[in-house]
């Protein structure tokens, strides 16, 4: 097998990689020996091959090495913050989730039925075991006493808790239990809300005059 | 009925500290202690740096990419599954990034070598120049990786980045081509336009013009 120069040149950096196959490695030693051009191309690759593969060819710019450590370790700190965040945010959601649900399993006092009275103003924090009364064909309940109960002079209030009366529809007294209703009805004659001690101490007074509890 | 005899053939592999060594970070790395990932690349930092500005020929862009590169091997290291060397896996996202670095910033508008010669055809050495040795302190010194960088600062990128993955990186065939995205074929055509348009742009340097210039040297003293 002969082979020529271009053919040599062609196959020259498979040659060097040891990329041929027997019969055209030996046929282009052959060529080598009586050809000075193609013995300068194949030590000259050797070389480009030598040189470039040499680990001193490119220097690192001064400081690369710390640069890079400190992008590594801000990097790994900021990812182990991540991984903890995530954490703690998966906690937090669980526990939300379950006190959330806690919650809503325990307001089924609060959950609005239908309101008697399309007017009235749903119920806002009431003591759930507060004793209230009720009438007949109220749509409100009253501080047992109330003296804005309507209730016919032979009738006996209906005692019940508060609880008990939000189920069944009834809307606080906009009088007497006014500071539980979900938003405030302003009434030019009426007073400012008094305080809770003031609630009681008038509570305490109208059950003297009401015959139900007497 | 004759019984077969069976040989066992026990091979005793050398097991390479070195490996062991990256196997063992690779491991806690991959388990969280990701404060370890420098003492993991640190042999390779040199091997990054250079791939990345072979891409992209400036210093600045070159240890942005190459530590970009870096930290994305981090950030996914837990994908690493060994199907590869870990070197490898590192070279190949660097080269990802600086080739997606230099489309975005179009940075290269004339390329000086390499397109004159249409890639099927053959190409013919330009120079035949002697270039039998090289002195083994050639790279020790600065202006001869200067002039290496600038030759190959030259080629067009698609042959530089072949010649960077396979004469820098030691990249094989397959590696090459898979890192690219290019056929064997043409990695093989593309080295050797490569590494002979490097040859062209070496010898005459290499043969006597850089050296014989050179004061204190046998011959040329000046006493």
């Amino acid at each position: 097998m002969v082979v020529s120069c271009e053919h040599v040149w062609d196959e020259i950096s498979n040659y060097v990689d040891g990329e041929v196959d027997t019969a055209l490695r030996a046929a282009m030693e052959e060529h080598f020996k009586g050809c000075k051009h193609c013995t300068a191309v194949l030590d000259g690759t050797r070389n480009v091959v030598q040189l470039y593969g040499d680990d001193r060819l490119f220097e690192l710019p001064a400081g690369f090495s710390q640069r890079l450590r400190r992008r590594i370790v801000q990097e790994a700190s900021w990812s182990g913050f991540r991984s903890a965040r995530s954490l703690w945010m998966l906690a937090v959601a669980a526990t939300a989730l379950i006190a959330g649900g806690l919650a809503l399993g325990n307001s089924a006092l609060f959950r609005q039925p239908d309101l008697r009275s399309a007017l009235a103003k749903p119920p806002h924090g009431v003591p759930a075991s507060l004793m209230v009364a009720v009438c007949g064909d109220g749509k409100v309940f009253h501080v047992p006493g109330c003296k804005y109960m309507h209730k016919h002079d032979d009738e006996n209030p209906r005692m019940m808790t508060a609880a008990e009366a939000v189920r069944e529809g009834y809307a606080p007294c906009v009088r007497c239990l006014r500071q539980y209703l979900s938003a405030r009805i302003e009434c030019p004659r009426s007073s400012p809300p008094p305080p809770l001690v003031a609630v009681q101490l008038s509570v305490r007074n109208a059950t003297s005059n009401f015959k139900g509890l007497n | 009925m004759g019984t077969l005899a069976r040989k066992t053939d026990i091979r005793v592999e050398a097991v390479d500290p070195a490996q062991l060594r990256e196997q063992e970070l690779l491991r806690r790395v991959q388990g969280g202690e990701k404060q370890l990932f420098y003492e993991l690349v640190k042999p390779y930092e040199r091997r990054v740096y250079s791939a990345a500005f072979a891409i992209l020929r400036n210093e600045a862009d070159a240890e942005d990419a190459a530590q970009e590169a870096i930290l994305k091997a981090l950030t996914h290291i837990g994908q690493f599954r060994g199907d590869a060397r870990f070197s490898t896996w590192l070279t190949q996202i660097t080269v990802n990034e600086a080739l997606m670095r230099r489309r975005r910033d179009h940075s290269e508008v004339m390329e000086p070598i390499g397109d004159r010669q249409e890639e099927d055809g053959s190409y013919t050495p330009r120079d035949f120049a002697d270039w039998r040795e090289i002195p083994s302190e050639a790279l020790e010194r600065k202006e001869i990786r200067q002039k290496l960088a600038a030759a190959m600062a030259m080629l067009t990128h698609k042959y530089r980045e072949v010649f960077v993955l396979r004469d820098i990186q030691h990249l094989s065939i397959e590696e090459t081509a898979k890192a690219l995205g290019i056929s064997r074929a043409s990695v093989k055509t593309r080295l050797l336009r490569a590494r002979l348009m490097l040859r062209d742009l070496l010898a005459p340097g290499f043969g006597g013009a850089w050296f014989a210039r050179l004061p204190f040297e046998k011959g040329s003293k000046p006493w």
